[in-house]
């Protein structure tokens, strides 16, 4: 019912508009197919009214079925807990579509991957330089996520071109791809005038594996392992909302032990992973006892995930329909003590970073990200609720969290220490949620049976930097044929290019560990 | 700057502090580590870590090896920010496309001699992802690699024995 409410809505708007198709493939999963040159228009009219930012685009090559691509574009309506989807066919001998990025900015990079991938050109994007696939190494012309793609072809190389700002007294600064720490691979090239940066270009894709043309024909049971070591930090993020996206095609759901244990070990993910971050911020104004305390709390973590799930970082127990996770009665015990203790050590390092002075100074109204950037950049998840924008999917759409009345952590502030607090509060919160999670368990451990079905579905959970979304489409033996993946890494490294205008160049890694991306989520 | 103090207090030396085998594992490691660098590297060895595309696993394991837990530093090894002060690379990913070059070019700024080690299932011949079109499937088919440290990630106890072995053998 939702999409006729959502095609009304449309109506009020565009009088004249009739979809080719609406339906509701699944309870939260909104689609609209329209025809091409109504495209552009209806995407404009949902970012507005919904309103979202454009949460995913991408392309299916279904050639060789239908001699067309298919765009998808998803955007999120939070208010109604759905998805919409807008979909529209594209005729193989005119790959080309009406940009989306002249209106709405977070469709940018989308159309960017959208055309170096499969060679659909986004007309009138003003810039259509390749993200993942550097001109430097990888000819023109190969487009690796067509379904007839065998090999690169011999071709013409490029170079990349950077955006310039000349004038008197302005220099590039270019670092990277290897950087000083031990960190992912990535370039920054800061414009400064004087001390403040006046732009920041940042260049991506040095760790690009081709993950999304790997999923292709593996059997949705064995790519959850994939899923896993797409970030891995993420790991588990990752693998429940591929198995999400499985389970909603095979038409199962997950039993409930195994969702309250999901939600206890994504929870213990975004611990150790805001304790990490609250250490490096430390880290990267000097403050190395801090930072060293923090380690410390992100160790214990590990090592109880480990005892946990004989994982570090809570890989190989996730499958779609179950979670590998022997959890006992001892193993519930140890689980509460090691909290206990984490939490008391993590009130202590809070203590210690709130009463530091010149901690404080560094890090209040550093790298500020302002919340119309954040909007209109579609900055989502934690920089986002730091910025003064409500976005939570753990609060917005139904199950456990909502259960456990999850409550939503946002600052108005934007800046470093907003990012910084956000996090000592989300830290708290999920050290709640864990411990009204355990309560649930009955250590039953029923088992859903998968059997392979054929469709489509979105799969999304609020991973500790934001939202990581997969939407899947396979064919009639559970086999792969387009995986589309998106971390929230890839929305946000535009913001930290923003926050960053205005600081000086020391103040830069702050600003970068307060947001924390991720490169190989990014460059999948 | 008194909780501070409070706290250094309390915690006291949390290298010593962990379960005892684990600690004991790590100090017999660690101990005969610090004598094989002492004797084979003059004191200390230093490493320059290169990311070539991983899922950011490794590089999170190789930072716990630095935590004061494991505390590496104190062997003597010494993870440093540029491949000129290095003895050694430590590569982790199985060598995306786009960090060929890159990679070549932290190799040639490392001084002689030198010796590069793989870390993590995926440098060590691409592991699941060794089919990619994006990728060189290994560090060793762009440098000679002298240990591959298996594992994915390898935890911190791994790395500090797979270079004892290693220093060991050589
Ligand atoms: S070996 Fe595993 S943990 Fe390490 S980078 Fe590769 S996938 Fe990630």
């Amino acid at each position: 019912m939702e999409e006729l409410k959502i095609i009304s809505e449309l109506k009020v708007v565009q009088p004249d508009f009739i979809p080719l198709e609406a339906v509701s493939l699944y309870p939260d999963e909104a689609y609209i197919k329209v025809k091409g040159e109504q495209f552009a228009d209806i995407c404009l009219v949902l970012h507005k009214i919904l309103p979202s930012p454009v949460e995913m685009f991408f392309a299916v090559d279904e050639r060789q079925k239908a001699q067309k691509f298919i765009l998808n574009c998803v955007f999120v309506s939070l208010k109604k807990s759905l998805w919409v989807t807008v979909s529209t066919d594209i005729s193989e001998n005119h790959p080309s579509f009406d940009s989306l990025a002249k209106n709405i900015y977070s469709a940018n990079f989308f159309e960017r991957e959208i055309y170096e991938m499969f060679g659909v050109l986004p007309v009138g994007n003003p810039d259509l330089r390749r993200l993942n696939l550097h001109d430097e190494v990888w000819p023109k012309g190969s487009f690796p996520l067509r379904k007839d793609f065998k090999a690169k072809q011999p071709g013409e190389l490029d170079s990349y071109k950077f955006s310039r700002v000349e004038g008197e007294g302005v220099f590039e600064v270019p670092v990277g791809p290897v950087h000083a720490g031990i960190i992912g691979p990535g370039h920054f090239r800061f414009s400064v005038a004087g001390e403040p940066i006046v732009n920041l270009e940042i260049r991506l894709g040095f760790t690009h594996r081709g993950v999304e043309k790997l999923f292709e024909g593996r059997a949705i049971t064995e790519a959850v392992k994939l899923a896993e070591r797409v970030s891995g930090d993420s790991a588990f993020s990752h693998s429940w909302a591929f198995s999400m996206a499985a389970e909603k095609i095979c038409g199962i759901t997950a039993p409930k032990e195994a969702t309250y244990l999901r939600g206890i070990f994504l929870e213990l993910e975004r611990i150790y992973n805001h304790a990490n971050d609250i250490g490096g911020i430390a880290l990267d104004v000097g403050f190395s006892f801090a930072s060293a305390y923090a380690s410390l709390i992100k160790e214990a973590i590990l090592q109880l995930n480990e005892k946990l799930t004989g994982s570090r970082y809570l890989k190989n127990i996730n499958q779609p329909g179950n979670l590998e996770a022997n959890f006992t009665l001892e193993k519930k015990i140890c689980l509460i003590a090691t909290l206990d203790k984490v939490m008391r050590d993590f009130q202590e390092l809070v203590q210690i970073l709130y009463s530091s002075v010149s901690f404080m100074d560094r890090v209040d109204t550093a790298g500020v990200l302002r919340k119309k950037t954040a909007r209109d950049l579609g900055i989502v998840g934690l920089a986002a609720r730091a910025s003064g924008i409500p976005t939570d999917l753990r609060k917005y759409f139904p199950g456990i969290y909502k259960e456990a009345k999850f409550k939503m952590i946002t600052q108005e502030s934007g800046d470093v220490l907003a990012r910084l607090k956000v996090r000592i509060q989300e830290v708290e919160e999920s050290s709640r949620l864990i411990r009204e999670f355990v309560t649930k368990l009955d250590f039953s451990r029923p088992k859903v049976k998968l059997t392979p079905k054929s469709g489509t579905a979105l799969g999304y959970i609020e991973g500790w930097r934001g939202p990581v979304l997969y939407w899947l489409k396979t064919d009639i033996n559970g086999i792969i044929e387009r995986c589309k993946i998106v971390d929230a890494s890839f929305h946000n490294w535009q913001g930290l290019s923003f926050a960053a205008l205005g600081n000086i160049i020391p103040d830069f890694p702050l600003c970068n560990k307060s947001f924390d991306l991720s490169y190989a989520g990014n460059d999948l | 700057m008194y909780r501070i103090f409070k706290e250094r207090m309390i915690k006291g030396i949390v290298t010593c502090r962990i379960e005892p085998d684990l600690r004991q594992k790590i100090e017999s490691s660690g101990n005969e580590l610090k004598a094989l660098i002492q004797q084979k590297f003059g004191r200390s060895l230093h490493i320059r870590e290169v990311d070539t595309g991983s899922c950011g696993a490794c590089e999170s394991e190789i930072i716990a090896a630095n935590n004061p837990l494991y505390d590496l530093q104190r062997f003597g090894i010494n993870f440093v920010a540029s491949p000129r002060h290095a003895d050694a690379l430590l590569v982790t990913g199985p060598v995306s496309k786009n960090m060929v070059l890159a990679l070549k070019k932290t190799y040639e700024a490392v001084g002689e001699p030198k010796f590069v080690i793989s870390c993590g299932d995926c440098a060590c011949g691409g592991d699941i992802f060794v089919s990619s079109y994006y990728v060189e499937g290994g560090v060793d088919k762009i440098l000679p690699v002298a240990l591959h440290i298996p594992g994915c990630p390898p935890s911190p106890m791994a790395i500090i024995n797979a270079l004892l072995v290693f220093l060991r053998e050589k």
